[in-house]
């Protein structure tokens, strides 16, 4: 592999983990907090609230994942190798 | 590091050898298949059909042991679809939620518990089946049709009014959206899954003892919950076909 596509790929790579954890780093944050909150109010709600938490949580983490699949491909399915 | 060298004393880097994109190929006419992810996925639904045939064998009225398991399964899959399908249409769709569900659940967790490094292949490595990319596009876009199917048999070609029902400016997004659901499924499995393995299998080469279970753990719970999320997906986007616009939008 051409040494500045490997280096690009990697750095490229890192970003992608890196910036796409940001957005779905505060939306659990905030998610889990409300959640929090909504137990406080309401105890007796608090089996539905966790349940409903952790389908969100995934599809939040999701996110994240897309950035990692990315970041996947470029360092060990690398379209640019050749 | 004299201590840590007990550690190296038996031979377990071959456990942690991390193959990522090499495939056991088989050649059928002229098609390139994976071999490993055969050899997975049959083993998975050879697993589920023998728990099944186990448990409808000798039915009892008093359910006990695998029976009992059997359908505590199946009523929490009826749930599932119950919730989001909705009282009157959800009973067709219980076998195809099902069989997503306990196929890629069962998968998930054989890819974490059997310890399947301990089979050399000639090339690449065993592995949960939706640890490859080819498995999970295809349970995507068996939900895709899933989902066209339920519209379409519901409402005929009426169906295709939902893409200019509110306005036809939305158009393009309309289309897009029936690729992006595919796409969005299929990437979250496969990437929650290797993602996974991927993690373990660095940590196992890192400190092979102890230092990996609790991660190993997070990931038999994230692989459930992968299974949960896809099967939940699923039948909220048939529930969306059924009900044409006005449903509540589930997030990708």
């Amino acid at each position: 592999m051409d040494p500045l596509v490997a280096a690009a790929s990697v750095i490229a790579a890192a970003l992608a983990i890196g910036l796409a954890s940001i957005g779905p780093g505060l939306g659990q944050g905030n998610a889990a907090g409300r959640a929090v909150e909504g137990i406080a109010r309401q105890p007796e709600a608090e089996g539905k609230i966790r349940g409903t938490l952790l389908l969100t949580l995934a599809f939040m983490e999701s996110l994240t994942i897309y950035g990692l699949v990315i970041a996947l491909v470029l360092l060990f399915a690398n379209p640019f190798a050749s | 590091m004299e201590m840590l060298s007990v550690l190296n004393a038996f031979n377990y880097k071959f456990l942690a050898a991390l193959e990522v994109g090499q495939h056991f190929y088989w050649q059928l006419g002229s098609l390139k298949i994976h071999g490993q992810v055969f050899l997975t996925s049959w083993f998975v639904i050879a697993l589920l059909v023998i728990v099944s045939i186990a448990a409808t064998r000798n039915i009892q009225r008093i359910p006990s042991g695998i029976q009992n398991f059997m359908e505590y399964a199946l009523e929490f899959i009826r749930d599932l679809a119950k919730n989001q399908i909705g009282e009157k249409e959800y009973r067709p769709w219980v076998p195809f939620i099902g069989t997503l569900f306990l196929f890629i659940f069962v998968s998930n967790w054989s890819g974490a518990l059997i310890p399947w490094k301990l089979i050399r292949l000639p090339e690449g490595e065993l592995a949960a089946p939706t640890n490859d990319i080819n498995t999970t596009v295809a349970l995507a876009l068996l939900t895709s049709l899933a989902y066209f199917y339920a519209g379409f048999s519901k409402k005929g070609l009426r169906y295709f009014t939902k893409y200019i029902e509110p306005t036809p400016i939305l158009l393009p997004i309309a289309i897009l959206e029936d690729f992006t659901k595919p796409l969005s499924l299929s990437f979250r499995l496969f990437g929650n899954i290797l993602a996974d393995e991927l993690v373990v299998g660095v940590l196992v080469l890192l400190v092979p003892l102890f230092v990996p279970l609790p991660v190993m753990a997070l990931g038999l719970f994230t692989s459930a919950i992968q299974a949960l999320v896809f099967a939940t997906l699923a039948a909220a986007y048939i529930h969306e076909a059924l009900e044409g616009h006005g449903g509540e939008e589930e997030g990708h």
